[in-house]
């Protein structure tokens, strides 16, 4: 097993080499001259020639290609995103704690969305068919259907302005984390718990589970085995979730003015802050490598299976 | 004596209404091995089910199973769960599928016979090994540190025969044990359960469609078509002075293959020469 552990991790390492020289390639194919774009962020009236070329030099942009993706890789590793063309700040003291806020509600959400998804998931397999199981279904077709923006602002008319219980919007206090993470929660455990709930069904037919109760085990063990199958398929969404709403929360951050990620990164987009969409760009994709990687590891420690495969 | 008997065992599914097995009455003889054979859909397997009372969700039984003289029907849940394994034991038709994929085997074989016996760690894999090596499993301690996925299917089902060893069951249901499995793996199971019947002396209740199979094994065959039986009697009369055309076709067909297959072969041996 530590052997797995170990080998999935190396695997991960060329991964994130490959991922981090394609940002540094995209960004790098943008049609705007940098030195420019830092020169009009900081006001300069006249941009003359000789500017450009000094600017140039200072950012290193004189440099071969190579040896620029080597530097920023190297200063990558030590969290040293450069400084942002806007403010002239280092990028991450900037996106270091918009991250984390947005980790900090990813995380929230992904929680609820786990327990939501297999509660639910549980519940209507074992009422497969049954007056719960069609209504439940039906429901959460009705609230997955509606746009999230549209849940969201709902929300803040019912339980904000016309209750009164919850703050609006900003992230000061435990209540502000409720409304964004049920608007979250909502649209993503109404699709995944149907992952959960068609496992369970799958499983319930194996062979396994009708040995198990011709040898007379109690149903207590037999739950708890089909639980343990019928979770390899959910383990692999859940923990990809955590990746997916990262990058996502864009729309729910911006109606709830929560500052973090999806509300930076649309700033920086707006105003050409490479610096900055490098290293959002590379987070989430470091993200979604990590979480991968951490899905394939829990699968294999449930399914012996899957460990012979590397 | 009969060990079971079941009388006007009626088996539908509640869901559609739909019948399964109309009106089905048969004996098992204490000691004795009864075949059931017919075609795939001809309710074999349900009607073993309803003896456990293992039917899935919507298929609903009535009738008495008389086990020993007690009604199986009239039991709770938890009075059956306790007969499952220890009186009444099932061997499945794919050891690849029967056992949780992802658990040692070890595991399931402990907790069954946990749930039977009071038997500390030491004595548990005293009788399992013991029972592992009678069905010619080698390293039984070792098999018990394997997942399922690694070992055959010809082995699992022999992992199943040892399981029911150990329980010492009144009756082995087998469901289509050698059906999954390649020749050379049938006749090996095949010989475990005729040594099974020798030594342990247990009533047998065999589902199959392989009549060569049940030639060897079987005191009696009920032979099941669209969920009736269509004929009973001793595995001998079935063969020579079979009553019903079904179970005549039955007969016949499997012997036209037999003949089928020694003329390929003595063909080949004319070629050889």
């Amino acid at each position: 097993m530590g052997r797995y552990i170990l080998r999935r991790l190396l695997i991960s390492i060329p991964l994130l080499v490959v991922i981090s020289f394609l940002t540094f390639i995209l960004i790098n194919l943008s049609p705007h001259d940098p030195a420019e774009l830092v020169l009009q962020a900081q006001e300069v009236p006249v941009i003359t020639e000789e500017l450009l070329s000094q600017t140039r030099e200072e950012l290193g942009l004189d440099q071969p290609f190579i040896v620029q993706y080597i530097e920023w890789a190297a200063s990558c590793l030590q969290l040293d995103f450069g400084d942002s063309y806007v403010t002239g700040q280092p990028v991450w003291s900037i996106l270091g704690p918009a991250f984390l806020n947005t980790l900090k509600l990813t995380l929230v959400s992904v929680a609820v969305i786990i327990l939501l998804s297999i509660a639910l998931g549980v519940i209507c397999a074992l009422q497969e068919g049954k007056l719960v199981d069609k209504s439940v279904r039906g429901f959460s077709f009705f609230l997955t259907s509606m746009p999230s923006y549209w849940l969201a602002a709902l929300m803040i008319w019912y339980f904000s302005v016309k209750l009164d219980l919850l703050p609006t919007s900003g992230m000061n206090s435990l209540a502000s984390y409720v409304l964004p993470v049920i608007v979250i929660a909502i649209s993503y455990a109404g699709i995944y718990f149907r992952f959960v709930r068609s496992a369970i069904i799958s499983n319930l037919n194996e062979d396994y589970v009708l040995y198990g109760r011709a040898c007379g085990l109690p149903e207590k063990k037999i739950t708890g085995k089909i639980l343990k199958n019928s979770l390899q398929v959910a383990v692999s969404v859940f923990c990809m979730a955590v990746p997916i709403i990262l990058g996502s929360t864009v729309v729910v951050e911006n109606v709830f003015a929560w500052p973090g990620l999806g509300s930076l990164s649309i700033k920086s987009i707006l105003s050409r802050d490479f610096p900055m969409i490098q290293a959002y760009v590379l987070v989430l994709a470091v993200a979604f490598v990590l979480f991968n990687t951490l899905s394939d590891i829990i699968n294999a420690v449930i399914n012996p299976k899957l460990r012979k495969d590397l | 004596m009969n060990i079971l008997d079941v009388k006007n065992l009626k088996i539908w599914d509640g869901s559609t209404g739909r019948t399964i097995v109309p009106d089905s009455s048969f004996k098992l003889k204490q000691g004795s091995c009864l075949a059931i054979v017919g075609e795939s859909g001809s309710g074999k397997s349900v009607t073993c089910r309803s003896i456990m009372r293992l039917n899935k969700g919507s298929i609903r039984q009535s009738g008495d199973i008389l086990f020993q003289g007690e009604n199986l029907s009239l039991l709770s849940e938890k009075e059956m769960r306790r007969k499952r394994g220890k009186n009444l034991c099932m061997i499945l038709q794919n050891g690849m599928r029967a056992f949780d994929p992802s658990s040692k085997l070890g595991v399931h074989l402990k907790e069954t016979l946990d749930q039977h016996f009071n038997w500390s760690k030491q004595a548990f894999t005293d009788h399992m090994a013991k029972a592992m090596e009678s069905v010619k499993l080698s390293n039984p301690v070792e098999l018990l540190n394997k997942y399922p996925h690694e070992l055959s299917g010809g082995m699992l089902q022999r992992v199943m025969i040892a399981l029911a060893i150990a329980l010492e069951p009144d009756i082995i249901i087998a469901d289509e044990p050698t059906t999954a499995l390649d020749t050379i793996s049938q006749f090996e199971v095949v010989e475990q359960f005729i040594r099974l019947r020798e030594v342990m002396g247990c009533s047998m209740i065999f589902i199959s469609h392989d009549l060569g199979v049940v030639r060897k094994i079987a005191d009696d065959v009920l032979v099941m078509k669209d969920g009736e039986i269509v004929e009973r009697g001793t595995t001998q009369a079935i063969f020579t002075e079979a009553q019903h055309e079904y179970t005549r076709y039955l007969v016949s067909s499997k012997l036209a293959l037999s003949q089928h297959f020694e003329n390929v072969m003595g063909g080949m041996a004319l070629a050889d020469r």
